[in-house]
């Protein structure tokens, strides 16, 4: 069994993924602030529809995940964001 | 006293006078009630991401000042009072948010400069 294993041989290494490290952008880049009146900065928390992204896709920590949301909707009220679109990209 | 920021939208359909007034009306009802205004900013006519009232623009209009909390509510009355006043946002500035507004008015007197 254990030479057969050995047997297989890629052509190219197999690439073992390595996962890289999410980080929380404000807290590396220390913004306390999260400003409603720049959409194009929020749009990069939001998909095509202009809903907002997970945490587990942005790597956004808890704190500022909660500011990013609550920027967002003070943005949409304000008709900065919409609230329903598609491709917004 | 508390630092706050009101952002406004106006109809479309008002002339640039008419806007300033209006614009002025906001600020000496702030004054009246011994708010101290410290910055106004005009975004001018901007599109909005969705139709408000079948509109597609808007003039955005932006009050900093800094006021008794019960002012707030006697402002936000006279913004719904005011026709020409589409949506309208008050916000208490918290100890980043206020630092932030600092800045930024910073930045823009430097370009003005």
């Amino acid at each position: 069994m254990a030479q057969q294993q050995s047997e297989i041989r890629y052509l190219t290494a197999p690439t073992i993924d390595v996962k890289k490290k999410k980080y929380c952008r404000f807290k590396k880049s220390g913004i306390k602030y999260i400003d409603y009146k720049d959409p194009e900065f929020l749009k990069k928390f939001l998909n095509e529809q202009g809903k907002i992204l997970p945490r587990r896709i942005t790597g956004t920590s808890l704190k500022f995940q909660r500011r990013v949301a609550q920027a967002v909707k003070r943005a949409r009220h304000l008709a900065l964001l919409p609230y329903v679109t598609d491709m917004m990209k | 006293m508390q630092n706050y920021e009101a952002v406004f939208i106006l109809t479309p359909v008002l002339s640039d006078v008419q806007m300033k007034e209006t614009v002025e009306k906001f600020e000496s009802i702030l004054k009246d009630a011994g708010a101290e205004i410290v910055n106004v900013e005009n975004w001018g006519l901007k599109k909005l991401a969705y139709p408000i009232q079948k509109k597609s623009t808007g003039f955005y209009n932006m009050i900093e000042f800094k006021a008794d909390p019960s002012i707030v509510a006697n402002l936000e009355l006279n913004f719904r009072r005011e026709e020409k006043v589409i949506r309208f946002l008050t916000i208490k500035q918290e100890k980043y948010a206020a630092a932030y507004a600092e800045k930024r008015r910073g930045n823009k007197t430097k370009k003005e400069d």
